[in-house]
């Protein structure tokens, strides 16, 4: 089996999560969509640590992102296809 | 016989325990010290200090009764010896205690003080250690046992991997009659409609959503931001958590896919609508949360973690299993189950839920855990509110 760089939970999901530890800018990872066991490609563009979140698709500021097929907040920035996810450019909605 | 059957120490009120302990119980933070040397002069008993029990008042005096009385009558204690610094709360405490038919002896300070009150203290648990080494563990079937879940220092192999292996346990033991448990109310800020839908029926999930309704006034209440520098914590952040809506859906995988929880019970309160999945309304602090469980008679606990929490509970086995390979293999004297294996598509959430049922029989059966083998003792009361 192909190693799998990142992890999807669902379909919808705009983003995946990384489960190896040193995705480097500008190398294509391949990732696996739980919910249909799909195998998908994209190349990163930042650095992406161990657990943490990767861009599923081109995500405008105030969008609303999805994990587990959930809302878990909105983005604070435009966020490329490929680009690192997190406190820097992911708000909650809550509180 | 059950393919899951274990070995238990079955008490007199007929709830079965996984452990022996002989607890030295202090009513309140001036009895810490003679519980302590108690402790140190009966070997193999157990002191569970604590800060609290003077003039605390209403709702925040009843949880505390009922963690502490909860905590002696946990069927993994055989015998407890209760030390206060006054006669009348002591007494309460013992005859809370005393309905579960199990030995029971409280001492008061006031009017002998500490030496007296150790020497006597002593004497009596001497006799409940020796007694309580003679207890027997017997054959038990699986429903027989009670399941808390709660984890900790989370980040998201917790929501691929080892909270989703707790929630497949769930859904293979429920129909088979075990009791199990979960709670932490403001981590499931984000998810709380989905929880609500995972009631057994609307008036469940009523009052689930009443109880985290009444949370978030709370947080409202007190907050000076937008919590972002305690939740997400920043082990959950390094991790690779943003938000709390994100921390929740991982989560409510502890409770599996199908499983629907049958009552909402208040930080300590008994489960009393037979075997099924409970909710709490806890802290989601992991020493807080676990500490309700075993006051409200969860004999083992099962915490998922990713960044690697190393909490324990002095009586009731903490089992700790990550999904996080950096984790499992830096913090390795503090993981019971490795599922890391799930992020490398090595090991099926099936799998790995099959490999923790046999993790928790084993633990039944007298394997201690990593937190248990490293001293994790955490024993921490819930405080609603200031003292008069």
């Amino acid at each position: 089996m192909v190693q799998t760089h990142f992890i999807v939970h669902d379909k919808a999901d705009t983003v995946g999560v990384a489960v190896v530890e040193n995705i480097q800018p500008n190398t294509t990872i391949t990732g696996w969509i739980m919910e249909t066991d799909e195998t998908i490609t994209l190349t990163a563009l930042d650095a992406i640590p161990l657990g943490h979140k990767i861009a599923l698709a081109d995500i405008q500021p105030g969008d609303t992102v999805l994990k587990y097929g959930h809302d878990i907040g909105r983005a604070v920035a435009a966020i490329d296809r490929g680009r690192h996810v997190h406190i820097h450019n992911l708000k909650t909605k809550r509180w | 016989m059950g393919r899951f059957d274990f070995h238990g120490y079955r008490r007199d009120n007929g709830r079965v325990g996984i452990r022996n302990h002989v607890v030295i119980l202090p009513l309140d933070d001036l009895s810490n010290a003679a519980s302590e040397a108690v402790a140190h002069n009966i070997k193999g008993t157990l002191a569970l200090p604590h800060a609290y029990g003077r003039l605390q008042f209403g709702e925040d005096l009843e949880l505390f009764f009922r963690t502490l009385i909860g905590t002696g009558s946990n069927p993994n204690v055989a015998a407890c010896v209760v030390i206060g610094i006054e006669p009348g709360w002591t007494a309460r405490v013992v005859d809370g205690i005393a309905t579960t038919g199990k030995p029971v002896a409280g001492f008061a300070i006031e009017e002998n003080g500490d030496i007296s009150t150790i020497a006597a203290a002593s004497r009596k648990a001497r006799e409940f250690m020796q007694w309580a080494s003679e207890r027997r563990r017997e054959r038990c079937a699986i429903e027989e046992l009670f399941v808390s879940v709660k984890c900790g220092e989370s980040d998201t192999t917790s929501g691929l991997g080892s909270c989703p292996t707790v929630g497949n346990l769930i859904d293979k033991l429920d129909p088979l009659g075990v009791t199990t448990c979960f709670g932490e109310t403001s981590e499931l800020t984000g998810a709380e409609t989905v929880c609500a839908s995972r009631a057994a029926t609307p008036e469940v999930g009523a009052r689930f959503m009443a109880v985290f309704d009444a949370y978030q006034e709370v947080i409202n209440r007190h907050k000076t931001s937008d919590l972002s520098d305690s939740q997400p914590t920043k082990g959950n952040i390094i991790g690779g958590l943003t938000t709390i809506e994100e921390k929740a859906f991982g989560n409510l995988a502890k409770i599996g896919r199908k499983t629907k929880y049958i009552d909402v019970l208040k930080p300590a309160e008994a489960p009393a609508r037979g075997p099924g999945l409970y909710y709490m309304d806890t802290s989601s602090a992991a020493a807080e949360c676990v500490t309700l469980q075993a006051a409200s008679g969860f004999v083992v606990h099962l915490f998922p973690t990713g960044q690697g929490n190393v909490i324990g509970n002095p009586i009731e086995p903490v089992i700790k299993l990550t999904a996080n390979p950096r984790t499992a293999r830096t913090m390795v004297e503090h993981i019971d189950l490795d599922v890391s294996g799930i992020l490398r598509r090595e090991l099926t959430l099936d799998q790995a839920g099959d490999l923790l049922i046999d993790m928790v029989i084993r633990t039944c059966n007298g394997r201690l855990t990593c937190a248990e083998v490293m001293g994790h003792r955490e024993f921490v009361m819930t405080k609603l509110y200031q003292s008069a």
